[in-house]
């Protein structure tokens, strides 16, 4: 089967379907987006999405929904450095930057609650970002990644707020799961002045964050992390991560990194301009907020 | 359904008429977009030839991109040509893998550019001490933070879906750059120059403000977009 030819024959039978599939193009989108992979297997899942359109059912997002996906991940990242400050485990070296990212999560949930008002989803608006005085979980987060399990507080990052390698590395994985959040919205957000900038204007602080956080766990933490750890990401898995403190802990991680080695940008292969680890590193890969919710937030939001 | 097709198209890296088509641009645009290279005009009105005109609609924003990178990528493969005085074995792989990132970025422009793409510029650094580490590293601070600040300020004039996304890709590495950079000089990852203490939302530039940063580093004629406001 032809993709094209079959869009044009549906165009003849329907011909508003083109309007539907353009400018957005969604299935062709998706295919340049991503490596082949990730292309062949999400084709038929995006085809049909486009059927659901033409006929009745919503695949887009909303801007309110959007927000409220972003204000989850913001109000996990809030209660996490609450938490975490307030439990004294930074050290007096690295208390100015992990206060300035602590107080831009809370400014990133009351910007955004600012926005959304009254549609902030009730899920969000239960959930608290105050410290958690003791243990690493409460009615909303689990932090030590185990809220999957049957035991509250016992994932793979139990010691997240007793030791500083294993914050610094938790905060890594938020960071960088939110940047990735961001980017994969902002097709969704297109053409909208103040919304799309706005959540620029987050995401790119967050990637800072993850930056910055990425260099403390190589100075402060350099037996937790490989001796050439970045503040870009090189290459997926734990290549990216750079945590391997534990099978469970690698476990947890590595979808927040799956896909990052993509090298074909647009239908280019950029591996051969400079080298395949520069290609990887050029370039961060976005994430679908399903994907997100399901492989990374699930761990730390508590459903109950 | 056989898939074959599509991952056959994605994996030749498409030839660049290909991109345009597939990143939604479509017959008709292209044929705008290939209208507004050849001769140099928008709206029917012949651009200014005593500046570099980046164009119209999402060419403009490209070109406005593809200048900044070209300006980024040659500022680093001067700072690790002629490295400044004391240079680290650390601080040089570092900014050896941020000239790296840049040239990719440039020519991926260049090549999903093609014909409409503005001519290579030539730089003008003068105003930079490139044997000392404080003018070396505090440029670099500069521009990471001014390409942080022009992709969030351009991003809502981005038409195709395609080519938002990929500045997306890109931004978030000049933001890890720039936080990078800050970690060399000692500095926090941001600071109220650049971030917005109420909210913590980055600072954006519109094209406009971003051009009359950059042209103070461009030799000959100067970058101008009046389709950007600019």
């Amino acid at each position: 089967m032809d993709l094209l030819n079959l869009i044009n024959d549906i165009q003849v039978a329907d011909p508003e379907f083109a309007d539907r599939i353009s400018p957005r193009r969604a299935a062709i989108k998706n295919i340049t987006s991503f490596g082949s992979k990730v292309a062949v297997a999400a084709l038929p899942f995006a085809f049909s999405t486009l059927f659901k359109k033409a006929y009745g059912q919503t695949a887009t997002p909303s801007v309110n929904d959007v927000l409220n996906f972003a204000l989850t991940a913001e109000l996990t990242e809030a209660s996490f450095y609450n938490t975490a400050v307030s439990r004294g485990i930074i050290p007096s070296t690295d208390s100015a930057a992990i206060g300035l990212i602590q107080k831009d999560e809370n400014n990133h949930v009351n910007f955004i609650r600012g926005i959304l008002a009254g549609n902030e989803s009730n899920a969000n608006k239960a959930r608290s970002t105050a410290p958690i005085v003791a243990c690493n979980f409460n009615t909303w987060f689990d932090f030590s990644g185990g809220a999957k399990g049957t035991v509250p507080g016992a994932g793979p990052f139990a010691d997240v707020f007793n030791s500083y390698p294993i914050f610094l590395a938790v905060a890594q994985a938020f960071e960088d799961t939110g940047v990735r959040a961001y980017k994969g919205q902002a097709g969704f957000l297109k053409g909208n002045k103040t919304v799309l900038t706005a959540a620029l204007d987050i995401h790119s602080v967050e990637a800072r964050h993850a930056s910055y956080l990425r260099r403390l766990r190589l100075l402060r933490a350099p037996s937790t992390v490989p001796a050439d750890f970045r503040s870009w990401v090189t290459g997926d898995m734990t290549t990216a991560s750079g945590i391997t403190v534990s099978t469970a802990a690698t476990a947890a991680t590595n979808p927040i990194y799956f896909g990052e080695a993509n090298v074909t940008q647009g239908g280019v292969n950029i591996g051969g301009i400079v080298s395949t680890k520069a290609a990887t590193e050029a370039f961060d890969e976005p994430l679908t907020s399903d994907y997100v919710v399901t492989n990374i937030l699930s761990n730390f939001l508590k459903t109950s | 359904m056989k898939t074959t097709t599509q991952e056959t198209l994605v994996e030749k890296g498409m030839a660049r008429r290909s991109f345009l088509k597939f990143a939604g641009a479509g017959a008709v645009a292209a044929g705008v977009l290939a209208t507004a290279a050849s001769c140099q005009k928008h709206g029917g009105v012949v651009s200014d030839p005593q500046v570099v005109d980046l164009g119209t609609g999402d060419v403009a924003v490209l070109n406005f991109a593809y200048a900044l990178e070209q300006l980024e990528a040659a500022f680093y493969t001067q700072v690790i040509a002629t490295p400044y005085a004391n240079m680290t074995t650390e601080e040089k792989t570092l900014l050896t893998e941020i000239r790296d990132h840049e040239i990719i970025h440039r020519e991926f422009f260049k090549t999903a550019l093609a014909g409409n793409a503005i001519p290579a510029l030539t730089p003008n650094f003068t105003s930079i001490t490139f044997s000392d580490k404080a003018s070396v590293l505090g440029t670099a601070k500069a521009f990471e933070d001014l390409g942080v600040a022009a992709y969030n300020g351009a991003g809502y004039l981005i038409q195709t879906t395609a080519y938002l996304e990929l500045a997306g890709k890109i931004v978030s590495v000049e933001a890890r750059h720039a936080a990078l950079i800050r970690n060399l000089l000692g500095q926090n990852l941001a600071d109220d120059t650049i971030l917005d203490p109420s909210n913590g939302l980055e600072k954006h530039k519109t094209p406009a403000e971003v051009l009359a940063i950059a042209n103070k580093y461009v030799s000959g004629k100067p970058l101008a977009a009046p389709a950007l406001g600019a």
